[in-house]
């Protein structure tokens, strides 16, 4: 894509949106979260294997729409995980863990159909997400993340969201925050 | 290791009191590697996961890595990871297909069936000296495969795996066969591995019968997750138990699960109603294996454990759970997750829906399962806390020897469960023979 004007313009609006989204999730703002996921959303968190040499793109990660992964899940499934911690008897979030997201590499990856008449746009970023919990409990999820955006009016909604976390064995007890 | 642990004074079952010591202390966790992990059979993987000649999947036995293996001639095995040589792990990869497991460090090279092969410059260094044949992989001398599960233990002296079950197979068969009733034939759809700083012992006590802690899933129970929540369904699983007389069973070798003997009159209760072809894939099945089972199928799972860390779940969501030991206060969770091998696309797509909200670090349920074991653990460190003994009371001495099921039969939530468990576990770290291990001669279990 041609580093025009509009396409500065453009990356500037996708960064500010999904800093706007992580500000939301670290404010504990969980249902206007919800709000920025389009209905259709697609949810997915692959995990990661240690395979041979040659065989990464293939194997690496497990596969959205078949067997297990951390999360491969749909808008209905993330409104059940916000409704569980608004119960305030889920005892993983509760009391609520302190939660910084840290966004970061934002790229336009693709925009369609065009950079001047952006309606749906794929952005790369890497994320930093720490995670404090009671007292003593710590825990860093760094990243990358693959985000489908889709434009509602003046502002964007999330349509797919692949997050791709560097870990294998999963080094915390718990996925009980989002990404 | 030859120091003995004071058991006694920490295992307390005449009045239901048992040491926090056991979940912490480092003594106790050096006995269960060296007197429990060598000894009882441990889960290793299943067979779904190396179908052909050369696959691999590198599993875990207490904390030493091992390989699982089918070798060219399609023989599986389970061999130590851990070259002969100077001990680097000759298998550095999760799964996969290989015809050699070649040692990074020199380079010393092991068949499929591991004989040593390779070994650089042999006849200039070791030509007259190192034999091959006598330096192939560790492998465990007792290996066994039951309906796809492959077990091993370290002992040679290990009765075999059916004996060590003895009644609880029972059970663990309603884990392992089609909801149609036929035997085996189901396979692991993906395995969750994690790390959490919980003794592996709180883990394994949830799966023997702990239905005690169901306040703890109250958020899941209040909003409804399971496979027919969308139809306004609460709770976090199909209620297909309604009509059933709850179990909880202990076994002489120290397994132990809560099961449901459904009456023989029953019918299908309607699951995963918001999808009618899996609600009809599951009526077909109940129907099909109350046919072929006939009074049989009147025992359903609910969870269980194999001593000493081998847990499931039985059907909703349906998998293997192993937990094993990183420390006394660490623990590495592997889940595995089972459908049926032949069921419809749509039917697994649906349940590997429901076993991701429900299960594992991710999991709806079982994240506030780990929250409990975490700082149970972390608050039984303590010197004054480890003074006090947790309290093993409840329903002390309501359970039934062989009625209606073998083993020590309960009818009401009960601790008789892990009561048993610590028995066993008890005699393991004495270094008992087998048949007090599970709980009868061996010759006699041998004549059976």
């Amino acid at each position: 894509m041609m580093r025009s004007l509009a396409w500065y313009q453009l990356r500037e609006e996708i960064e500010d949106f999904l800093y706007l989204e992580a500000d939301l999730l670290d404010q504990r703002r969980f249902k206007d979260w919800l709000d920025l996921l389009a209905e259709d959303l697609i949810y997915f968190m692959p995990m990661r294997r240690n395979v041979k040499f040659g065989q990464h793109a293939e194997r690496e990660n497990t596969k959205q729409g078949e067997g297990i992964s951390w999360f491969d899940e749909d808008k209905w499934t993330l409104g059940k995980r916000v409704e569980q911690i608004l119960t305030g008897v889920h005892y993983a979030e509760e009391p609520l863990s302190r939660v910084t997201h840290m966004v970061s590499n934002v790229r336009l990856l693709d925009v369609r159909p065009s950079v001047e008449d952006a309606q749906e746009v794929t952005a790369g970023c890497r994320f930093l997400v720490y995670q404090n919990r009671i007292e003593y409990e710590n825990f860093t999820f760094v990243g990358r993340r693959t985000d489908e955006l889709r434009r509602v009016g003046t502002s964007w909604q999330i349509a797919r969201r692949e997050i791709i976390l560097e870990q294998n064995v999963l080094l915390a007890k718990n996925l009980s925050i989002f990404f | 290791m030859t120091t003995t642990l004071p058991t006694d004074q920490m295992i307390d079952l005449k009045r239901g009191m048992i040491s926090r010591e056991i979940f912490v202390s480092p003594d106790f966790y050096r006995g269960e590697l060296e007197r429990l992990f060598t000894r009882a059979w441990l889960f290793i993987g299943h067979e779904s996961q190396i179908p052909n000649p050369g696959d691999f999947f590198v599993s875990r036995m207490g904390e030493e890595s091992v390989i699982l293996c089918r070798d060219a001639q399609g023989t599986v095995h389970v061999f130590l990871n851990s070259c002969r040589h100077r001990g680097m792990k000759v298998c550095r990869y999760e799964q996969g297909n290989t015809s050699l497991f070649v040692c990074p460090y020199h380079s010393w090279s092991y068949t499929t069936d591991g004989k040593l092969q390779g070994v650089p410059l042999y006849r200039a260094l070791y030509e007259g000296t190192l034999n091959r044949e006598d330096w192939s992989l560790i492998e465990v001398p007792r290996l066994a495969i039951y309906k796809s599960t492959v077990w091993a233990s370290w002992d040679p002296a290990a009765p075999d795996l059916l004996d060590y079950l003895g009644s609880a197979v029972d059970h663990l068969d309603q884990v392992l066969d089609c909801r149609d009733g036929r035997p085996g034939g189901s396979e692991v759809i993906g395995v969750h591995k994690w790390v959490f700083p919980s003794n592996w012992k709180f883990a394994a006590e949830n799966f023997l019968g702990d239905t005690y802690h169901n306040p703890s899933h109250r958020s899941v129970d209040m909003i409804g997750i399971g496979p027919s929540a969308q139809r306004g369904q609460k709770g976090r699983r199909d209620n297909e138990y309604n009509k059933g007389q709850h179990v909880w069973v202990g076994h002489p070798a120290g397994h132990g699960m809560h099961s449901v003997l459904m009456p023989a009159t029953m019918e299908y209760e309607s699951s995963y109603a918001q999808y009618p072809v899996v609600d009809e894939y599951f009526r077909h099945c109940f129907d099909e294996r109350k046919r072929r089972l006939g009074e049989k199928a009147c025992l359903l799972p609910f969870t269980g454990n194999i001593f000493p860390n081998a847990s499931y779940h039985g059907r909703q969501p349906r998998g293997i759970c192993v937990w094993h030991p990183h420390s006394p206060t660490e623990t590495e969770g592997w889940r595995f997750f089972l459908v049926d091998a032949d069921a419809p696309a749509e039917v697994k797509d649906v349940l590997r829906r429901f076993y991701m909200r429900y299960s594992g670090p991710a999991g709806m349920t079982e994240q506030d399962d780990m929250e409990n074991w975490l700082y149970a653990t972390a608050a039984s460190r303590g010197t004054i806390a480890r003074r006090h003994p947790f309290n093993y009371q409840m329903s002390m001495g309501a359970y039934k020897t062989n009625d209606p099921l073998p083993g020590d039969v309960s009818l009401q939530i009960t601790e008789q469960t892990p009561r048993n468990y610590y028995r066993v576990y008890a005699s393991y770290l004495n270094g008992a023979p087998w048949d007090e291990l599970i709980g009868r001669p061996l010759v006699q279990a041998a004549a059976e």
